[in-house]
């Protein structure tokens, strides 16, 4: 107990504590609780609940290592010390447990049931299952704590592969999904018994994550190295090579998955549409707009009045074609009409004002005063598809509506692109680093800021339209502020300034956890979408503010004195053990 | 080519500007002295447009830039440094430098999404030319440094990107603000030569605000002493610097015996 930091103990401890007794108290437990994962032994509910207990247990010890000095020898000191914070962390559970039981205080909070009270106790009741309850996460601390004895590489391998069986028995429909449509059926219904990975499926999937995990080492920094090759002619080429491939990729991909996933996907496409547009103005030209629903939903009336044949003022009844330039209009238009009054503001007075403007929108859209044209509350309804010639794409087809968002998302990509390798895009960025200074050098901000305001309204507009096809109608509630939110989260999560890194936050937030009325891969957590969401940001924010796949310019902006750090250290061979430092890294970031 | 005529300019109460007149000709480079708070940077920031002229006019090759834009007047030809090097710093050496010829360049965002003909070219001459200019300074922001980020720029280095980006707007009057505060002596001699050159072989006329006297007696053709917000002097370095109100200017009244 000696050689113990009590403190960081301590720290760890409770703040696991506090992590299982509150996703028990917010019924998490409880919802997930049908929801098996790994047949007999794991639930999803006592996943979410459980999962902390090991993380503490291995950072407990994990403290950073100075440069100069080297890491104590690992030892019983840290299995120890994983132990004890479980423990700890376990008793806080166990009080919790006794509280609920004790007191009826169902009235104030719903989820406390005697239920949840058998749940934490593992089906043994109070007196007898408290040992368990804080026994278990102490068990799950040991087992934290322990990797250090471990390897980097074979630690490396264990987190990897057991993340990987809890991603293949979260995202089974996937995994069904695509084996049965490769006539694996058979190994489908074997290794999932009613949703539920079993145990030696399990236990493969592991294992072949590590074997794989092995293999593979190195193989994506050679892949990426043949791609970015430095001589001109062969990286055109393979270029063209990696362009033909995705498509083909994308082509396939709706067969592939089957209309749910295929549904899932073009919902994607759709925040992605919008993300896109928003780190046009976020993420390039630096302003914080939270009104950006507003020309989604411009976009997406405009569709709508003119396409459907009831649509109340004017059943034009064009089609969607012919709609899609007068709503791209539109929202240029309505990019103009917000962006000219608010350009000369900044930061925090920007934001605000922009979210007063998302929700006249929205409440213009609603009013009895437009409702002649745009039918209040009801919205405008059969609107109807895309068509194709030889087809029409609606939302009854949702591998089209997913084809349509593919060759839209390649549009706006490349948009975003060309215009962030332009000269707009320089300015853009001159202007986000400092705007006084841009334009002495000759910018002219109103100008390009209006750009920005444009560009991305336009692309909002587009996902507007694509949607008021999709769903076949349109209602002022579809274009709530959250929706704004939801998109700025995505940009952020993913890497604000950077479209792999949006691409990326679109699937992560928006395909795993659902958006705002659209579910998500894990429809389970839809009652729980917004809080983890909230938590999601803030470690983020804490943990990696420049998102999940950074542009160069961000992460350089928010850890400026690091990198040159790094690099110093670089230079100096310091860093030579690569290896290490980098998988230390990763274990820190989760 | 800038004629500046009973310029005033105060900040609340404190006047920093009090009716300054003052002409400069095309082709020279003329320093500004005056000690601390006599109006020089302000005098600067109000010919760029950083702030408005309370009144007064600042003529600029025969029409009056007063009351335009900053990015405007970047636009007729009058580039600038700031005291305290404001340069893009998560940008690349080499995007800072192209970032400054926007206003010299036309491209728009449909030529820009389209990748027109027009578009390609006009990028691969806004780098050549980026580059070219930052070959002005000799060997010290080429070659590697390109893709830099601003950031891990030396301070002098700063400075020296920081008169690129200024030259790459194709300035014909460029205002130097300090440009060699911090610098070692040697870094300083070089400066002053490429001052020097800056007039010689590009053809710009340069003023300079500068606190070194080194600088001003070896750069200026032409010294003028600011104080309160007025000129107290011009002229030769030789004969400002022994004129009796700079001398006071700087050093105080001397205290009369009585």
């Amino acid at each position: 107990m000696k050689d113990q930091d009590t403190r960081r103990l301590l720290r760890w401890g409770l703040v696991a504590g506090a992590v299982m007794t509150f996703t028990a108290a917010v019924g998490m437990l409880e919802a997930f609780d049908d929801r098996l994962l790994i047949r007999p032994v794991l639930s999803l509910g006592y996943l979410i609940m459980l999962w902390f207990a090991p993380v503490a247990g291995y950072q407990a010890t994990n403290t950073p290592v100075l440069e100069g000095l080297t890491r104590p020898p690992s030892g019983t000191r840290n299995v120890a010390a994983g132990a004890i914070c479980g423990l700890l962390g376990g008793t806080v559970l166990a009080a919790f447990t006794v509280l609920v039981d004790t007191f009826d205080l169902r009235g104030v909070f719903l989820p406390f049931s005697s239920r949840l009270v058998e749940l934490l106790t593992y089906g043994l009741g109070v007196p007898a299952g408290l040992l368990f309850t804080a026994l278990v996460p102490a068990g799950l601390g040991l087992v934290g704590g322990t990797l250090h004895l471990a390897s980097a590489s074979l630690r490396r391998r264990l987190i990897l592969a057991s993340e990987w069986v809890v991603v293949v028995a979260l995202l089974e429909q996937i995994f069904t999904q695509v084996l049965s449509r490769i006539r694996l059926e058979a190994l489908a219904e074997a290794i999932f018994t009613l949703r539920a990975l079993e145990w030696w499926a399990a236990l493969g999937v592991a294992a072949l994550v590590a074997v794989i995990s092995e293999r593979s080492r190195g193989s994506l920094a050679m892949v990426r190295q043949r791609l970015f090759a430095s001589d001109p002619r062969r990286r055109t080429a393979n270029s063209v090579w990696m362009a033909i491939g995705v498509v083909v990729f994308l082509i396939v991909i709706p067969q592939v998955l089957g209309s749910l996933l295929s549904e899932v996907l073009a919902n994607v496409g759709l925040f992605l549409l919008m993300a896109l547009g928003l780190n046009i103005v976020v993420g390039l030209a630096g302003m914080l707009d939270l009104g950006f629903v507003a020309f989604f939903a411009v976009g997406a009336y405009t569709v709508g009045v003119l396409t459907s044949p009831i649509s109340p003022r004017f059943a034009f009844e064009w089609s969607w074609w012919v709609a899609l330039p007068v709503a791209i209009a539109m929202s240029a238009l309505a990019g103009l009409l917000v962006g000219t009054p608010v350009i000369r503001m900044r930061g925090d007075y920007l934001a605000i004002v922009t979210l007063g403007f998302g929700e006249i929108v929205r409440i213009l859209f609603l009013s009895d005063w437009l409702s002649p044209t745009f039918g209040g509350a009801q919205g405008v309804q059969n609107i109807p598809g895309v068509p194709l010639g030889f087809t029409e794409v609606s939302g009854v087809d949702p591998e089209g509506v997913l084809y349509l968002a593919f060759v839209f998302v390649l549009l706006s990509v490349w948009v975003s692109w060309s215009l962030q390798e332009s000269r707009i895009g320089r300015a853009w960025t001159a202007l986000r680093e400092d705007e006084t200074v841009a334009e002495a050098m000759g910018i002219n901000i109103v100008r390009a800021k209006l750009n920005a305001f444009i560009v991305g309204a336009v692309l909002a507009g587009f996902a507007g339209a694509l949607f008021a096809a999709k769903l076949g109608s349109v209602f002022p509630s579809s274009f709530e502020l959250l929706v704004s939110i939801i998109i700025l989260v995505v940009v952020i999560v993913g890497g604000m300034g950077n479209i792999p890194g949006v691409a990326v936050g679109a699937v992560v937030l928006i395909g795993v956890l659902g958006g705002p009325q659209v579910p998500g891969l894990l429809a389970e957590f839809s009652e729980f979408k917004l809080l983890i969401y909230g938590a999601l940001l803030v470690f983020m924010m804490l943990r990696k503010p420049e998102g999940l796949v950074p542009s160069v310019r961000r992460s350089r902006e928010l850890h400026g004195e690091e990198l040159t750090q790094d690099a110093w250290l670089d230079k100096q061979g310091v860093l030579a053990e690569a290896g290490t430092a980098t998988t230390e890294g990763a274990v820190n970031g989760r | 080519m800038l004629e500046i005529r009973r310029l005033h300019k105060s900040f609340g109460g404190v006047r920093a500007l009090a009716g300054l007149d003052l002409r400069i000709h095309s082709g020279e480079i003329v320093s500004v002295i005056g000690p601390n708070g006599a109006g020089k940077t302000s005098l600067f920031n109000v010919v760029t447009g950083f702030y408005p002229a309370d009144s007064g006019d600042i003529i600029f090759e025969g029409t009056s830039i007063h009351g335009l834009e900053s990015n405007e007047i970047t636009q007729a030809g009058v580039a600038r440094t700031f005291q305290n090097v404001r340069l893009f710093l998560n940008m690349t050496v080499l995007e800072n430098v192209m970032v400054a010829q926007h206003c010299r360049t036309r491209a728009g965002v449909v030529r820009a999404i389209l990748r027109t003909p027009f578009l390609r070219r006009e990028e691969a001459e806004i780098r050549q030319r980026a580059k070219e200019i930052l070959s002005f300074f000799g060997s010290r922001l080429v070659g590697y440094r390109f893709d830099q980020p601003a950031s891990a720029l030396s301070y002098a280095n700063r400075r020296r990107l920081e008169i690129a980006r200024a030259m790459a707007t194709d300035p014909k009057l460029l205002l130097l603000d300090e440009p060699v505060a911090g610098m070692n002596p040697r870094e300083t001699a070089e400066l002053t030569g490429l001052i020097r050159r800056l007039r010689d072989e590009r053809g710009l006329t340069v003023v300079v605000i500068e606190h070194d006297m080194k600088v001003v007696r070896n750069v200026s053709d032409r010294v003028v002493v600011l104080d309160h917000g007025v000129k107290i002097a011009e002229g030769s370095y030789d004969k400002v610097s022994s004129h009796p109100e700079v001398v006071e200017a700087y050093l105080g009244r001397p205290v009369e015996a009585g």
